[in-house]
């Protein structure tokens, strides 16, 4: 029922028509939102778009002009500086316009604005279908039916409202806010007064005082993020294969073991992880008293080998993301058709080639979008890095980044770090937005094109 | 004959010693855990595997710690947790089954904005919401509470993927009995999906107690640590300005187990749906 398509009909009358033919009230309509449907007793309907209208009007007029105006240059006074007023005749200390706030409610403006030219269109098209129900003698619906739609073929606008506005003031706002600070020069320099300089602040990640960071670190983050999920995936389904392989008792207890690692909050197990692993932690302690290394390994302190350090990460992720595809890989092994494999087992294949040639590459292929998923999640993997190594060791020739630093760490550092590089840190988000898009759209076309095929 | 037999046995020998000593691998840091937690020890550092002397002091100092303010923190999560719980989860069950069941004008273009919205690093917006609460005088747990509950609308891929399961023929036998859409959803639906609201609650319940970024950048503000909630406090006192005095690692291994063991306990028991969520978006391609 829902998969019909429905033909794109032309609207039973223009909007000149309804301009030029309709009453007085339609012609009013189209400046002051919900006259027509006030004259025709749509109450509700009338009174909500008249509302609407007058809030945005006197906003407008009391801040909203105000502050889209400042949005072009971000506040006029930059720094703080000693002026003298005539008008007392002293001088006075002139504080920078505090552009942060600035440009939050310039952004925060232009959505208002936006949301009120999306109302208006929408109160057109009421206007419209109202004028078509009262030229063709149809019924025109009343107030308290226009209500009841709410809760039957309207049901989607009430039950999205609420959502829809958490969206927008908490991520659709932060997320243009955070946009637009890349093209500025908002940094520890420019802390309170800062200006739009274009893409300034690109230059200097791509090809300035950042790319010799920049390029190093993203390479490293693709090294890790394939690394990561192709680990994780490859050993996941092999222990999934392990335990429910013929003859193994307690299935679920064995499951629930490796479980339990991934279950526990990732800042205990992996702080206490980076405790474990430490130059003078445990795992070292064992190591020596069996006699297997003779000086403890600096597996991610400060001053650790780059390599072994991302070795290290690398495994620990296994220890906590193996469980998951174990999980995953097991409820695809257990749906997978038999026949296949009972067919492959009569011609005489062994177990290694029924894995290879059957189990994994059916595995494979159910699990395809998901392993995209995850390797999405692993760029932006922020626990592991964070929680485990820090970035560290620290690499000199870097700027506020270590070896092991994920370009979403890296970003993290530029803002809460010492370099204070807020501007550099949003272009670094937008940076990973178009890696990341890059690769769903690549993976989404492939995956396509393998059921095609 | 018998020497088939006795492969077969050594076969089923040696994997279950691979089980064993991955098993045990995988195990032996969680145990260590668990062990430090009992160690009587100040000198900021579990450096041995089983500890020197066993001793439950820990958990005791934790509870009644004046620099540490652990019930404060319990409490501050409870609260956060609580309120966020039943908003996120009628957020989200809200979006999950409008967008699965309800077929209207702008169900497309709002799946595809919540798919790129998803792709920018969550971290991009976190100056920016600071900045918005710190504007309202939210940067307290209500404000937390809000960014939770901000957040739910776009985590609605699970519970839709469980409503896409469930037959459209129902809804039909039920519109053709004359039911409005809101009785659908109300007498139907809801009353079907109790499983993933249990699931979608129970997720909503544990993010303030994992949640260690958002909380610190949010409640940090007031530099009071009665305001945090325990996973920031934990964590502040591992890497925090007063946590720089290591004395307390011990204590801030127990407050972690503490909080740990329903967690894990949670997620054991939840582990099927977290399966079914994962396969569910990948059947969909």
């Amino acid at each position: 029922m829902f998969n019909r398509k429905k033909k794109h009909l032309p609207p039973a009358a223009t909007f000149r028509e309804v301009w030029q033919k309709g009453d007085a009230s339609f012609k009013l309509s189209f400046f002051f939102m919900g006259l027509a449907q006030l004259k025709h007793k749509q109450w509700a309907k009338g009174i909500a778009y008249l509302g609407l209208e007058v809030a945005f009007l006197i906003w407008l007029v009391f801040t909203g002009i105000s502050s889209l105006r400042m949005l072009s240059n971000l506040g006029a006074i930059k720094q703080k500086k000693v002026v003298f007023d005539e008008a007392q005749g002293v001088y006075i200390t002139k504080l920078p316009d505090n552009s942060v706030v600035i440009l939050l409610f310039g952004v925060l403006s232009v959505i208002l604005v936006v949301a009120m030219i999306g109302l208006y269109i929408s109160n057109l098209n009421s206007v419209r279908k109202l004028y078509v129900q009262l030229r063709d003698g149809e019924h025109v619906p009343t107030n308290s039916e226009d209500l009841h739609s709410l809760f039957d073929s309207r049901l989607h606008t009430t039950l999205m409202t609420i959502p829809i506005i958490g969206i927008v003031a908490f991520n659709i706002l932060p997320t243009l806010y955070m946009i637009s600070m890349a093209f500025t020069n908002y940094d520890g320099k420019h802390a309170i007064g800062f200006s739009w300089t274009g893409f300034k602040a690109f230059g200097n990640v791509l090809t300035g005082d950042l790319a010799g960071t920049f390029f190093p670190v993203l390479g490293w983050t693709l090294v890790w993020a394939v690394m990561a999920t192709a680990t994780t995936f490859f050993f996941g389904v092999l222990l999934a294969l392990l335990i429910e392989s013929k003859g193994i008792q307690h299935r679920a207890f064995w499951r629930t073991i490796f479980v339990i690692v991934y279950a526990v909050p990732q800042f205990v197990s992996l702080l206490m992880m980076a405790q474990f692993l430490d130059l003078q932690g445990p795992l070292n302690n064992i190591l020596m008293n069996w006699h297997l290394i003779a000086h403890p390994i600096n597996f991610i302190g400060a001053s650790a080998n780059p390599l072994v350090a991302r070795i290290t990460v690398i495994v620990v992720n296994m220890w906590i993301g193996i469980p998951v595809s174990m999980l995953v890989s097991t409820a695809i092994i257990q749906n997978l058709p038999q026949d296949q494999i009972e067919a492959a087992r009569m011609d005489g294949a062994n177990a290694f080639q029924v894995f290879n040639n059957i189990t994994f590459p059916q595995i494979l292929f159910v699990m395809a979008p998901a392993l995209i998923q995850q390797f999405i999640g692993n760029i932006n993997n922020f626990n592991v890095i964070f929680l485990l190594t820090k970035g560290f060791p620290m690499n000199n020739n870097y700027n506020g980044a270590g070896d092991t630093d994920l370009l979403v760490t890296w970003l993290y550092n530029l803002v809460f770090g010492q370099t204070q590089r807020y501007n550099a840190s949003a272009v670094l988000g937008i940076l990973i937005f178009l890696l990341s898009a890059t690769f769903s759209l690549i993976a989404y076309r492939r995956t396509n094109a393998f059921k095609e095929g | 004959m018998t020497s088939y037999r006795a492969q077969r046995h050594l076969s089923l020998a040696l994997r279950y010693l691979l089980l064993i000593v991955l098993a045990v691998i995988w195990i032996v840091p969680i145990v260590w855990i668990v062990l430090a937690s009992f160690s009587a020890n100040d000198t900021g550092f579990v450096s041995t595997f089983f500890p020197e002397k066993y001793t439950i002091q820990n958990y005791v100092d934790i509870f009644t710690s004046t620099q540490f303010p652990f019930v404060y923190w319990i409490r501050n999560t409870l609260f956060v947790a609580v309120i966020s719980t039943i908003l996120s989860t009628f957020v989200t069950i809200c979006v999950a089954y409008t967008l699965s069941r309800l077929r209207f004008h702008f169900r497309k273009p709002f799946l595809q904005i919540a798919l790129v919205l998803g792709m920018f690093p969550g971290f991009m917006s976190m100056i920016a919401l600071y900045y918005i609460l710190k504007s309202f005088n939210m940067l307290n747990l209500g404000g937390l509470i809000l960014v939770y509950v901000g957040g739910a609308g776009l985590g609605f891929y699970v519970a839709k993927g469980f409503f896409d399961t469930i037959p459209v023929a129902i809804d039909e036998a039920a519109v053709m009995d004359g039911a409005t859409k809101w009785q659908v959803f109300w007498h139907i639906g809801l009353p079907m999906s109790r499983p993933i609201i249990v699931y979608t609650a129970l997720m909503a319940f544990i993010a303030p107690w994992i949640d260690f970024i958002f909380s610190g950048i949010i409640l940090s503000a007031s530099g009071n640590s009665k305001n945090y909630t325990i996973a920031y406090g934990l964590y502040n006192m591992l890497n925090g300005t007063l946590g720089k005095s290591t004395t307390f690692f011990t204590q801030f291994i127990a407050g972690c187990v503490i909080i740990a063991v329903p967690i894990t306990i949670f997620f054991v028991i939840m582990q099927k749906f977290y399966v079914s969520g994962i396969t569910a978006g990948a059947d969909k391609g």
